[in-house]
């Protein structure tokens, strides 16, 4: 199910490879342009980290390094700054999206397992309305929610940002239509025979089998989470609560009116931007060959 | 993905015996029953989280929207009245006009560049390629803010090289956020940020479809053109809508560049520049809760018709979410 079988096609490897070479190159060179276009950001934030204040803002070669790396004496300035407020949204980061990822993950694949295995009465009509859900825009609800919390006292609290991630309809469509063809409905009823109770079937039978629908529909739910914006930039006013992208917007704001305190933000919101991205970039550059097979789920059906 | 799916299908669990039967006895219909019980306790979760964060803000945004409140008068009950004023306020419009018209621009552009990117991947399989799919993909798991505040940064006559570029051929720097080119600025933005995920999904929908049809297609005499865009882009016209209908829901709720471009757009970017970022001032800047809620409500509605028609529209036997 997982594996992309399909990879190496027979026609493609038998083919002269004369006839192709023309082609090739122009592909190459084509692929050439897009590795350079999408690498640039990335590798000017590389470059612009390993500088002082006095080199950034001499303008000169911002693409390559210049003669002094300054990358421990930027970090140290990052994680010193205000009391070390980086590391803590750096913290805050991990607690939501590990919190609201593994949340949300587990509810879906509960849900699908509910909807794809068994029968009840309303299970179509309430499946419909979960995909109708999926083209509601999520920020509309952020400032609905954010009123509601705020009359139950909850914003400004770590739960105000937690809590609405749980919410991921499309994780719930991705579940059930991978379980409904991963998960043999015999084998769950060869376990029932077998005296399993439901939970320990869905357990010990089920799960196995959906570790690649799980590490996809985890990472993109941490993803999410830890990319998100909006939601926690309405609900949290105490900059201790903040994640990175909050945090980092709050620095850019004050290094826009100067306001920095007589502080360079602005190599601080370099080298921190530079430190938020890496940790999502490990995870999927050592977790591809399950969420590259997982992605392609939801085109399927 | 091997398509195995889509003949054995979902609802297998209506096949069974149990449910098969008009006529049930007893103890089927206790087995039913117990089913039913089974599968709503696995949904529950589900349920509460999808009743409190979903539903419960919708109808009470709805119940707010409905509301007016006024200095003097205090609150009153104003029936459509922030709606009339929404869809006759300039701002909104305003707002709702941007991203329309972002919406028109962007989509094609992604969609060009995700779908080249992804047929000459799925044509190549050499290292080189499969560094180039990573290298594509890797802008997803750069989170939005960051990546819009990168390319300001490369936008930057004083951190990026576009002074350099321009001094270098002799011409003046562009302004790269100023009202003449931040549209296209921030096209460049969202289309580098996502066309990665967006390639990644045709990408795999290409790699699952069966190589037998394409050795048929050759056989028959298909040039390389003529296997991409008559037969691959056909077999994958489902992911293509599901991109689609993201891109569409993303786009229209634009917010995070553009409020992250803000501070260093000089006045570019107003608290009025999408539909979003007017709801989220109006909210915070100015605590108008009530129109807040008619305006993010409004917008939900706008997105909502406009997937919900575009789905129409592509709508064809065993599409993405018909």
């Amino acid at each position: 199910m997982t594996a992309v079988s399909t990879r190496v096609r027979p026609g493609v490897a038998a083919r002269p490879a004369k006839r192709r070479r023309p082609r090739n190159v122009v592909a190459h060179l084509f692929l050439g342009a897009l590795i350079v276009y999408f690498l640039i950001p990335l590798w000017w934030l590389v470059i612009a980290s390993s500088k002082d204040a006095v080199g950034l803002f001499s303008g000169s070669g911002s693409l390559w390094f210049s003669d002094a790396i300054h990358y421990v004496a930027n970090l140290q300035d990052l994680f010193t700054y205000n009391g070390g407020i980086y590391l803590r949204w750096l913290g805050n980061s991990v607690l939501y999206a590990v919190a609201g990822g593994a949340g949300a993950t587990v509810i879906a694949v509960l849900a699908g397992y509910g909807f794809a295995k068994f029968a009840f009465p309303g299970r179509n009509l309430m499946f419909a309305v979960v995909l109708g859900s999926v083209m509601v825009p999520l920020t509309a609800l952020v400032i609905p929610t954010f009123i509601m919390f705020s009359d139950l006292h909850l914003t400004d609290t770590i739960w105000a940002v937690i809590l609405p991630s749980l919410l991921s309809p499309f994780a719930v469509y991705l579940m059930r239509v991978y379980i409904a063809d991963a998960v043999p409905t015999e084998l769950l009823d060869a376990a029932r025979v077998d005296g399993a109770g439901e939970f320990r079937t869905f357990v010990s039978v089920a799960l196995p089998l959906l570790r690649p629908i799980i590490v996809t529909v985890l990472l993109l739910g941490i993803v999410a989470t830890w990319n998100n914006y909006f939601l926690p930039l309405a609900m949290l006013s105490d900059s201790s609560l903040y994640p990175i992208p909050v945090g980092i917007g709050l620095w850019e704001g004050l290094a826009g009116q100067n306001n920095g305190g007589g502080h360079s933000l602005w190599s601080l919101i370099i080298i921190g931007s530079l430190v938020s991205v890496i940790p999502l970039i490990i995870a999927f550059l050592s977790l591809q060959k399950y969420w590259q097979g997982g992605l392609s789920i939801g085109s399927l059906k | 993905m091997t398509s195995t799916t889509t003949a054995v299908g979902a609802d297998r669990p209506a096949a069974r015996p149990a449910r098969a039967t008009t006529r049930r006895n007893p103890s089927q219909r206790r087995a039913a029953r117990r089913q039913a019980l089974i599968g709503w306790t696995f949904i529950l979760p589900f349920a509460i989280v999808f009743a409190v964060f979903l539903i419960a803000p919708l109808v009470y945004a709805f119940y707010l929207s409905l509301f007016t409140k006024g200095l003097a008068t205090g609150t009153q009950f104003s029936f459509f009245g922030n709606y009339v004023q929404a869809f006759t306020d300039p701002s909104f419009l305003k707002g709702l006009w941007f991203v329309v018209r972002f919406v028109v621009v962007l989509v094609p552009v992604q969609m060009i560049v995700s779908l080249a990117a992804a047929l000459v991947l799925d044509a190549i399989t050499t290292r080189f390629a499969r560094f180039a799919r990573l290298t594509i993909f890797l802008p997803y798991a750069v989170p939005t803010v960051i990546g819009a505040l990168m390319w300001g940064f490369l936008y930057s006559p004083i951190f990026g090289p576009t002074q350099q570029i321009a001094s270098a051929i002799g011409v003046s720097a562009p302004v790269l956020l100023g009202p003449d080119t931040i549209f296209g600025s921030l096209v460049n933005v969202v289309t580098w940020q996502w066309a990665g995920y967006y390639m990644i999904i045709i990408y795999a929908a290409l790699q699952g479809v069966d190589s037998t049809v394409y050795e048929a297609a050759r056989i028959d005499g298909a040039n390389a053109w003529q296997l991409a865009f008559r037969i691959k882009v056909p077999m994958v016209a489902n992911s293509l809508v599901l991109i689609l209908v993201f891109a569409l829901i993303g786009t229209l709720q634009f917010f995070s560049e553009p409020q992250i471009l803000r501070p260093i757009a000089n006045g570019t970017i107003t608290p009025d520049f999408t539909p979003n970022i007017y709801a989220y001032s109006v909210a915070f800047s100015y605590a108008q809760f009530n129109y807040a809620s008619a305006i993010s409500f409004a917008l939900g509605f706008v997105v909502f018709l406009c997937v919900f028609v575009f789905l129409f529209a592509t709508r064809k036997r065993g599409s993405v979410f018909a």
